[in-house]
């Protein structure tokens, strides 16, 4: 009885907001920091004379915990996949229906029926990439396209590995290097994975987000890494190289969805439309250095993008896997599983 | 005699009058710190107290249903086969680890800060302050920065191993950074003054005559330290002492950075629960059960002190 008193009480407040803030023509967009072009912000204003207010966050998880509190006067978020998955389920977005949208004919049809959200009722794509490494070609000579270097690294990148501070990439690269199956509740599997993590911690230096201050700084020759900031570390240490292994690496895309309770619903459809214009979208990419979905945005990135090594894939590569949110069991898991490796 | 009485019992009441107008003075005066403490301290604390007790939410949050799991969870785990309770000593290990890292640098401080402290309180009063004002410099700077700096200086391609590469005193770069030696000392250097100050208010007071009197009645150097020095400065080095193992037990940047991540700290334990793995009552009540045993080793500290203090009366 109480909640739904405040649930109303807060429902009330934010329709009264929501009329303030309409009438001036604003936008306020919640997006992973560092990642948004202010000149495409720009761009935005002048065209539809709305005014844009930007705010960041670090992580899929920090930006759920806040939009789930309610009443954060957010209209665009830009959650990962399986974000949008759960954000879907939790009743936090609005049903845009973007397939309705005037420039819904640009986005590349693959994109479309993804698993997060199937014909695109909810969410249209920002920018996408892989998770895989990056190791210095000068150090190691070798066949860089597998996990052995990761996990049975060869004498020159013994101690000289970094890899990301994340639960899920490190899990899921164990799974695919032991062949196993991603979203694992499977004990006899966790246990492997746990002792191959184990006996694979003891070669690696470091276990850090920051990618390309530890490859420029040469203080590690390999590290697990987003192909964006692989291709930014390669600007500065040119004989890196990034890796497909052939056990399979992660795909992800953030993407453009409005909140339930946006209080500027029209401009935040209007901004996920001009999203799907392909020179807007690429303006996003020169930024942020990875790839959009959007078809003709080719024409207006950057030269050293379309031919970069991190963003075209090789022939015979395998396909990204795209890991959907795992259950809570398998969370529960995997957070025991991380907590004795690190123990 | 009735008027006497009279005027008596006005005073009173005018005493009493008095008295109650600086009480409510007095909690007027401490009504701000009263609010600070009791909206940004108490109550984050019980909002914490509240969802340790809690189930976690699908993907965060919790679930308004009375569970003491977390606090089960913390030293025991459900058998993956048959759903018994074992004993896990996971998270023990990194309370021990965190707890283990933040001794040694208080003792660590202690080494280093109380000689100093000595130096700066035998110095003659006009340059005390220079050396004080040297010695808070470092504070000017924010902490990510100064330990960033020391990332730069210890790194394989820092400044340390190339001047001892260009000596000609090693051919291949030490590797400094990534060690537990690392992230000890940069929580040393970190927490250092935190140390001196408070050594330093009890030296400043010191009658360094009483060194000359305990050399005069043939006392070693060594007994002069023991007999005399450490106990006049004793409040002065359990204040520093508690200064650096509180914050140094929560230190989450200096290990993150320094040492490289491979290991969890209780700040980094806590933090991970509200984010990948999404156990918000294992998180508050790892943080309270944190700020029990800072409460308890403060306690004992401060008692310990003061047993000695009432002692030497």
């Amino acid at each position: 009885m109480k909640k739904t008193i405040l649930h109303a009480a807060a429902a009330s407040a934010l329709a009264l907001s929501a009329m303030g803030a309409h009438a001036e023509g604003k936008l306020n967009i919640y997006n992973w920091g560092n990642y948004t072009n202010p000149e495409m912000i720009k761009k935005f204003e002048a065209e539809y004379g709305v005014e844009v207010t930007l705010d960041g966050y670090d992580s899929n998880e920090t930006m759920l915990a806040k939009v789930k509190e309610g009443s954060t006067g957010y209209d665009i978020v830009v959650p990962g996949d399986y974000m949008v998955a759960i954000m879907i389920g939790e009743g936090l977005l609005a049903e845009i229906d973007a397939s309705g949208m005037e420039n819904f004919k640009n986005m590349d049809p693959n994109w479309v029926d993804v698993y997060w959200d199937p014909g695109r009722k909810y969410s249209v794509p920002y920018q996408w990439g892989t998770t895989s490494f990056t190791v210095d070609s000068a150090v190691y000579g070798g066949d860089i396209d597998t996990l052995e270097l990761i996990f049975n690294p060869p004498a020159e990148l013994k101690g000289r590995i970094n890899m990301l501070n994340d639960m899920n990439d490190v899990i899921n690269a164990g799974l695919r290097y032991l062949g196993h199956p991603r979203c694992n509740s499977n004990p006899e599997q966790m246990k492997e994975l746990l002792a191959l993590l184990t006996k694979a911690k003891a070669d690696w230096r470091t276990m850090d987000y920051s990618v390309i201050e530890k490859l420029t700084s040469k203080d590690v020759d390999l590290s697990q890494s987003w192909n964006g900031a692989a291709m930014r570390a390669r600007a500065d240490r040119p004989t890196l190289k990034y890796a497909y292994p052939k056990e399979g690496f992660t795909g992800w895309m953030d993407n453009v969805a409005v909140l339930a309770d946006a209080p500027n619903m029209e401009n935040a459809k209007l901004f996920v439309n001009f999203m799907m214009d392909p020179e807007n979208a690429a303006l996003t990419s020169n930024f942020a250095r990875y790839a959009n979905g959007i078809l003709g945005s080719e024409k207006y990135m950057d030269a050293e993008m379309l031919d970069a090594p991190e963003i075209v894939m090789p022939e015979g590569a395998p396909v990204p896997d795209f890991v959907p949110p795992c259950d809570q069991d398998v969370v529960d898991l995997y957070n025991k599983v991380w907590t004795r490796l690190k123990q | 005699m009735r008027d006497a009485l009279q005027t008596q019992s006005k005073l009173r009441s005018a005493q009493a009058t008095r008295a109650a107008r600086k009480r409510r003075a007095r909690l007027l005066l401490l009504l701000p710190a009263l609010l600070v403490i009791g909206l940004f301290g108490l109550a984050p604390l019980s909002i914490a107290l509240v969802y340790s007790f809690l189930e976690p939410g699908t993907y965060g949050g919790v679930e308004w249903v009375f569970s003491p799991d977390a606090y089960v969870q913390f030293l025991y785990e459900r058998d993956i086969f048959d759903d018994t309770l074992v004993f896990n000593s996971a998270y023990l290990q990194i309370f021990g680890r965190s707890f283990g890292l933040a001794v040694i640098t208080m003792i660590g401080t202690l080494i280093v800060g109380f000689p100093v402290a000595y130096f700066i309180a035998a110095r003659p009063p006009e340059q005390r302050n220079f050396w004080l004002f040297a010695i808070t410099l470092p504070f000017w700077t924010n902490l990510l920065i100064r330990t960033y700096s020391m990332l730069l200086i210890v790194r394989d391609e820092g400044f340390i191993n190339l001047m001892l590469i260009k000596a000609g005193l090693i051919s291949k770069p030490l590797e400094m950074l990534y060690t537990d030696g690392a992230v000890l000392a940069g929580l040393v250097y970190s927490y250092l003054p935190f140390m001196i100050l408070p050594i330093y208010a009890s030296l400043e007071k010191f009658d360094f005559s009483l060194l000359e009197a305990g050399h005069d009645l043939y006392a070693t150097r060594f007994n002069v330290f023991r007999h005399i020095v450490i106990p006049l400065t004793r409040p002065g080095i359990v204040a520093g002492c508690a200064l650096v193992l509180i914050p140094a037990l929560g230190a989450y940047i200096t290990p993150e950075l320094l040492g490289g991540g491979k290991k969890l700290m209780i700040g980094n334990l806590i933090a991970l629960q509200f984010g990948a793995g999404r156990n918000w009552p294992f998180g508050s009540a790892a943080a309270l059960i944190l700020m029990a045993l800072v409460l308890i080793a403060l306690l004992v500290s401060l008692r310990a002190g003061a047993s000695k203090e009432g002692g030497n009366d």
